[in-house]
């Protein structure tokens, strides 16, 4: 009985709380207020709004810049994580937990403190004035929102790896060694390709939340740096016209889940259970 | 010599390297922790130590206000969700493959959505069936997201419980929800601690999903932040995040210390 019946709760929750609002907005994508009648009708208005090119744009440009904080966190990140996995194994327990600390500390509030660091009263730009260097323009700009980013999202990808990297049977290394190969070969042959599974999952855990942000372009790229997420939360919070934005949550998600999909096939890891995404 | 000189060198180079990375994460923290203590609004300059901003914290009902409903909405929020989730997991687990397959993939879609599409579909839902947003909505959101994390971290628990377990106990006699008490339960712990760990945090930290949800002036720290955000951020607001970094950064080394005490003393 406890076997059969445990998991009914959650299905009905399931069921309510995450297919149907999916299932809705998928509607309400699809669904328009007829000016004429005040009635609902089919309409795929907020599709043909999202295809011109003002908002392409948009859309590539999240795209664009979620690739490039995703290729700096993975550039940055990689040595990091591969520093952390070969140090004295109590050490290495500091190192994640000092990976995760900054975590508990209210994201937005780190990331707002980035404006007193990189704004123009700001701490780099007083430092650069005392050695008596011009004062530079690195707020409220893509180069913000990308730093944002990658200041962000940077555990996410060292955590993954790191794990990978930890679990790698040192024996296999020295095997390599012995066979002749010196470091930079057991780094390319033996040592990266062990960690792609890390690699893969931590530059889906950059890039999923890159691409979709918010926060961050409403905050550190005060209005000059309008992203997808902005777009949707304008459409929901501000204008109010949920066809058009519904149809840019449609395809984001379609968008996200495909993109998924793909990473997936270059997991060598699978685990047994298979996933319909 | 020349292989020694060239490994002090690397091995220099590597701990140069963690300076800076970990400086890059924690720059933003320490300015806002020195910041909670600076004899000015404006959070630019120094302009003298001051500890203001600890005790006008406590007079501000909205912070305050808000400091409530974020802790009340994880608790609650992480609790349902480890209790929901727990069940679920078991159920789960002894489904056979095409309904497992296919529960397990909707219980990824919170994971795999963007915040904001999750947001927005529960905003949605919660209009369509004109549910007054407030603390009620905002708690069933967290609950829906919450859950997922649960669920991903006691399969494993219960896929490394012998199979024949659940059996065995009600083979000598053990009632189901014995055996849930007396067995299972003890057995996948760890998974529940994680679960309900990781919930309470996603729930403490979450903005996106929050800011679509709510409504009636119920707003958690998160939200709070960003609507001041415009007009520059309270430095009570930093002296609120500066006792609870400080809290949860001490809580951490004791329960640190406390482990490796005790591994110690196994060897």
């Amino acid at each position: 009985m406890l076997k059969k019946y445990s998991g009914h709760p959650y299905i009905l929750w399931s069921m309510i709380f995450i297919v149907f609002p999916l299932i809705l907005v998928i509607y309400y994508s699809l669904v328009k207020v007829s000016s004429e009648t005040g009635r609902l009708m089919f309409s795929i208005e907020g599709y043909k709004t999202f295809m011109q090119p003002l908002y392409l744009k948009v859309f590539i440009k999240s795209v664009l810049l979620a690739l490039e904080a995703t290729a700096l966190c993975l550039v940055i990140g990689y040595p990091i994580a591969y520093i952390i996995a070969n140090m004295k194994p109590e050490l290495q327990k500091f190192m994640a937990l000092l990976l995760i600390l900054p975590m508990w500390m209210n994201f937005l509030l780190r990331t707002y403190a980035w404006i007193s660091i990189l704004g123009k009263n700001g701490i780099i730009n007083r430092f650069l004035g005392v050695i008596g260097l011009p004062a530079l323009d690195l707020m409220f700009n893509d180069k913000a929102v990308l730093i944002g980013m990658v200041y962000n999202f940077l555990p996410f990808m060292v955590l993954p790896i790191y794990t990978v990297l930890s679990k790698i049977d040192k024996s296999v290394i020295e095997a390599a060694q012995d066979l002749g190969a010196n470091s930079r070969i057991v780094m390319r042959k033996v040592v990266v390709p062990l960690s792609i599974p890390g690699i893969i999952s931590g530059i889906t855990m950059v890039f999923m939340p890159a691409v979709s942000t918010f926060v961050i372009p409403s905050l550190l790229g005060g209005g000059r740096s309008v992203l997808i997420g902005n777009l949707v939360e304008q459409q929901f919070l501000v204008v109010g016209n949920w066809n058009f934005g519904s149809a840019i949550s449609v395809v984001l998600m379609i968008f996200i889940l495909m993109s998924m999909r793909i990473m997936k096939r270059y997991d060598v890891e699978e685990e047994g259970e298979m996933n319909l995404w | 010599m020349v292989t020694s000189v060239q490994s002090s060198l690397w091995k220099f180079l590597q701990r140069f390297y963690t300076v800076l990375i970990f400086f890059f994460l924690y720059a933003p923290i320490i300015v806002l922790i020195v910041y909670s203590f600076n004899d000015s609004r404006l959070s630019v300059g120094w302009s003298g130590f001051t500890l203001d901003w600890y005790v006008k914290l406590f007079e501000d009902r909205q912070i305050i206000r808000s400091f409530y409903y974020t802790i009340s909405i994880a608790v609650l929020s992480s609790t349902i969700a480890t209790i929901i989730g727990t069940f679920a997991a078991i159920g789960i687990h002894h489904m056979k493959s095409f309904r497992k397959q296919l529960i397990l993939s909707i219980n990824n879609l919170p994971l795999l959505n963007p915040d904001i599409v999750t947001g927005v579909s529960l905003m949605a839902l919660f209009v369509f069936f004109k549910a007054e947003l407030g603390f009620i909505t905002m708690l069933i959101a967290h609950i829906t997201f919450n859950i997922p994390y649960v669920i991903l971290s006691v399969l494993p628990k219960l896929r490394q419980m012998p199979k024949d377990m659940l059996e065995a106990a009600m083979d000598l006699g053990a009632t189901p929800w014995y055996a849930l008490r007396k067995v299972i339960i003890p057995e996948i712990s760890p998974g529940i601690i994680t679960g309900a760990l990781i919930a309470f945090t996603m729930s403490i930290d979450d903005f996106v999903i929050s800011f679509f949800t709510t409504g009636n002036g119920v707003s958690n720290l998160s939200i709070t932040i960003y609507s001041m955000a415009r007009r520059g951020i309270n430095p009570k607001i930093n002296a609120l995040s500066t006792i609870l970094f400080v809290s949860v950064l001490s809580l951490m080394l004791i329960i640190n210390k406390r482990q490796s005490k005790e591994s110690k003393k196994s060897i």
